[in-house]
């Protein structure tokens, strides 16, 4: 089943039979994906599988060999850079910068696409800029120095950028990697909360379970499955994608898929409860 | 958790909302503008003391009133000659005017555009190739443009100030290319592959500056290859300088109109990018531009080490990293650094004089490793 359930109108993100090579080799291949406007769309596969470059066809960091994005209607590769950095924010795996600046520094650099050459920074920007920070729960961190903030209040100052940029598309690349369960957490929750349209390549599938409206799976550069969490992140799947046994049951609060993982070769006895233990 | 509100101290439930310093923060931007603005200001009084002092120190019996005299002489602003405190007419006589007009102000006005030209193509080439460590001189930039400026005279063709410095331009901008093409590797630049290939790249171009000098061996010849090598403003005159000038402030202007694009490379060349960021574009115009520039200044004084490494980094420990502070305060106080250092090294051990790399040298290398060790240079 591919993704055929949503936004007839254009809105939201489609890609259409997207491929990209690096030296011969096909490292994503012929993808075809929706992402629902407001929602957050997973995109998940195993380590290499082309997530990030994908994500990066999408945002125009690579140039695709063949297909098309369209955000919002409009097709990606025509818009000029700066028309497209007012539509699609990027948050990377670990943005990182040697220079002393500020948190809020870093926030303002999502006005770039609205400034011209010598314009200041208005008050308009840092207000925007200050509300972003607060949006993260980062308020009182405005004139922190980037380099004593945390990994996770790091990824929470990027999602403010990101926010400040004002995009209708939100792409994210492991966005909660090297965070703790709690930072992983609430980061997606302040995506979630965001209300955009957004992208994010995840690696904890119970966390994209949780979180994403749409779930795109990837093995070696091939969207082999799309869908509801419910409908996609099955057993039978995740045998297939990542070689692994896996119970799939509902999780007790959020009625949303839980997973449980098991080594591959199973030849233990099987116990009376399943042991509830997560991949990393 | 549903704990009985009764059993709980009312505190635990309705905590008074944290107050996070949102207001002090706002102020923090504009007191730093403030900084900014103060510390310009006096880097523009410091440019302009600095070089009414330094003509004035040296051998010959010379006043702050005489460089006055001969300034506004020669502006056609003589009106300003108004002796307002009755202290008579100070005229310098013909010699000591020919000193000031002809050979100190040419050379203290060559140092200042020389540190401003180095301390800004220092700036960006840090900022555009993430490199804390990136200096035309340590990238082998300047060396490149020796080669080309020593070719141009040695063959003999239009060894004009013009051809001197284009043929300087043409040797450092092949300089940079070989470098970013050695010291790139599957698509990405590493700071330290990159001093490497800087390193390598500088060597060459040295020994074949001294080996084309040593050939054609004219009386001057080692006296040329300390020149081309590590820099001298000695023989700065005026028709040079007045080049260097006007590449210098075009230049300078264009930076400028990108400072806030440069600012989006914080965080790398994909973040540029998706802020909205022609990344190529920008890339391709500011590095041939500092190539230039770069040519331009090697044509006047040699190369000249370390100004480009040291001077951006004191300027965003002075301003932050804005590059419309950098820029300009890198431009102001790389002037008045070069200036000083020029003047130290003509006058100290009087009437020798010492190359004016030696002294850039002696205080750029401990900056060059106090940056090697401070920062995360990945290699
Ligand atoms: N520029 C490149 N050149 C060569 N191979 C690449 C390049 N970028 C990615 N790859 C390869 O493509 C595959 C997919 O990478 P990636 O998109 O990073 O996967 P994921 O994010 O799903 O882990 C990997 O095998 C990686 O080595
Ligand atoms: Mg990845």
């Amino acid at each position: 089943m591919t993704a055929a359930e949503t936004t007839q109108d254009g809105s939201g993100l489609r890609v259409h039979d997207l491929s990209w090579s690096a030296r011969g080799t096909v490292i994503v291949d012929d993808v075809e994906l929706t992402a629902p406007a407001g929602r957050i769309t997973g995109l998940i596969g195993p380590n290499g599988s082309g997530k990030t470059t994908l994500l990066r066809a999408v945002a125009r960091l690579a140039r695709p060999d063949r297909g098309a994005v369209h955000l919002d209607g409009s097709d990606v590769a025509r818009l000029r850079r700066r028309e497209l950095a007012r539509r699609l924010a990027v948050v990377e795996q670990h943005a990182g910068t040697d220079l002393d600046m500020t948190a809020l520094d870093v926030v303002l650099l999502g006005r770039t696409p609205y400034r011209t050459a010598l314009q200041a920074d208005s008050g308009a920007d840092r207000a925007l800029a200050l509300d972003a920070l607060a949006r993260v729960d980062m308020a009182g961190f405005a004139a922190r120095k980037w380099s004593t903030l945390s990994g996770g209040e790091r990824q929470r100052v990027q999602l403010a950028r990101a926010l400040t940029q004002q995009p209708g598309l939100l792409v994210l690349d492991e966005p909660t990697n090297h965070l703790d369960v709690s930072h992983a957490l609430s980061l997606l929750t302040l995506v979630r909360e965001a209300g955009l349209t957004s992208i994010a390549a995840l690696h904890d599938l119970n966390l994209a379970a949780m979180f994403c409206d749409h779930v795109v799976v990837l093995r070696r550069g091939r969207a082999v499955a799309a869908g509801s969490p419910h409908d996609v992140l099955t057993p039978e799947l995740l045998r297939d994608v990542y070689e692994v046994d896996a119970d799939v049951g509902t999780h007790p609060r959020t009625g949303r898929p839980l997973l449980t993982f098991h080594p591959p070769a199973a030849s233990q006895p099987p116990a009376p409860a399943p042991s509830s233990q997560e991949d990393s | 958790m549903g704990a009985a509100p009764a059993t709980h101290a009312p505190a635990a439930t309705e905590e008074p909302p944290v107050h996070t310093t949102a207001e002090p923060e706002t102020g923090t931007g504009r007191r730093r503008t403030l900084r900014i603005g103060a510390v310009l200001a006096a880097s523009v009084a410091l440019l302009v003391t600095s070089v009414l002092v330094t003509v004035v120190l040296g051998q010959a019996d010379i006043s702050v009133r005489h460089v006055w005299t001969v300034l506004s002489d020669r502006l056609g602003l003589s009106f300003l000659q108004v002796d307002v405190v009755g202290l008579g007419a100070d005229r310098p006589n013909e010699i000591r005017a020919d000193i000031i007009w002809q050979l100190r102000l040419p050379r203290a006005l060559s140092a200042i555009v020389v540190g401003a030209g180095l301390a800004v193509v220092g700036a960006i080439m840090q900022t555009l190739t993430r490199n804390p460590m990136a200096d035309p001189y340590l990238l082998g930039i300047s060396s490149g443009a020796s080669l080309g400026a020593v070719l141009v005279i040695v063959g003999g063709v239009g060894a004009g100030v013009l051809g001197v410095s284009a043929g300087a331009f043409a040797g450092a901008l092949l300089a940079f290319a070989l470098v970013l093409v050695i010291g790139q590797r599957y698509g990405t630049l590493t700071p330290v592959r990159m001093i490497l290939a800087g390193i390598a790249i500088g060597q060459l171009c040295g020994a074949v500056t001294s080996f084309v000098i040593l050939w054609v061996a004219d009386p001057h010849a080692t006296q040329d290859v300390q020149f081309w090598m590590s820099g001298s403003l000695a023989a700065a005159r005026w028709p040079s300088l007045r080049l260097a000038a006007v590449v210098l402030v075009a230049a300078l202007l264009l930076c400028l109109w990108q400072a806030r694009t440069l600012n989006a490379f914080a965080f790398g060349e994909d973040a540029a990018a998706s802020l909205g960021v022609d990344v190529n574009r920008i890339r391709w115009l500011l590095l041939v531009a500092c190539a230039l520039l770069t040519g331009v200044l090697v044509a006047v004084s040699g190369a000249i080490g370390f100004v480009g490494l040291l001077l951006p980094h004191a300027v965003r420990f002075l301003a932050g990293p804005d590059h419309r502070a950098v820029l300009p305060l890198s431009a102001l106080l790389g002037g008045v650094f070069l200036l000083w250092v020029d003047t130290a090294a003509r006058t100290v051990f009087d009437p020798r004089e010492l190359p004016v790399g030696v002294v850039t040298a002696m205080v750029g290398v401990p900056a060059f490793i106090w940056v090697l060790r401070q920062r995360r240079v990945q290699g």
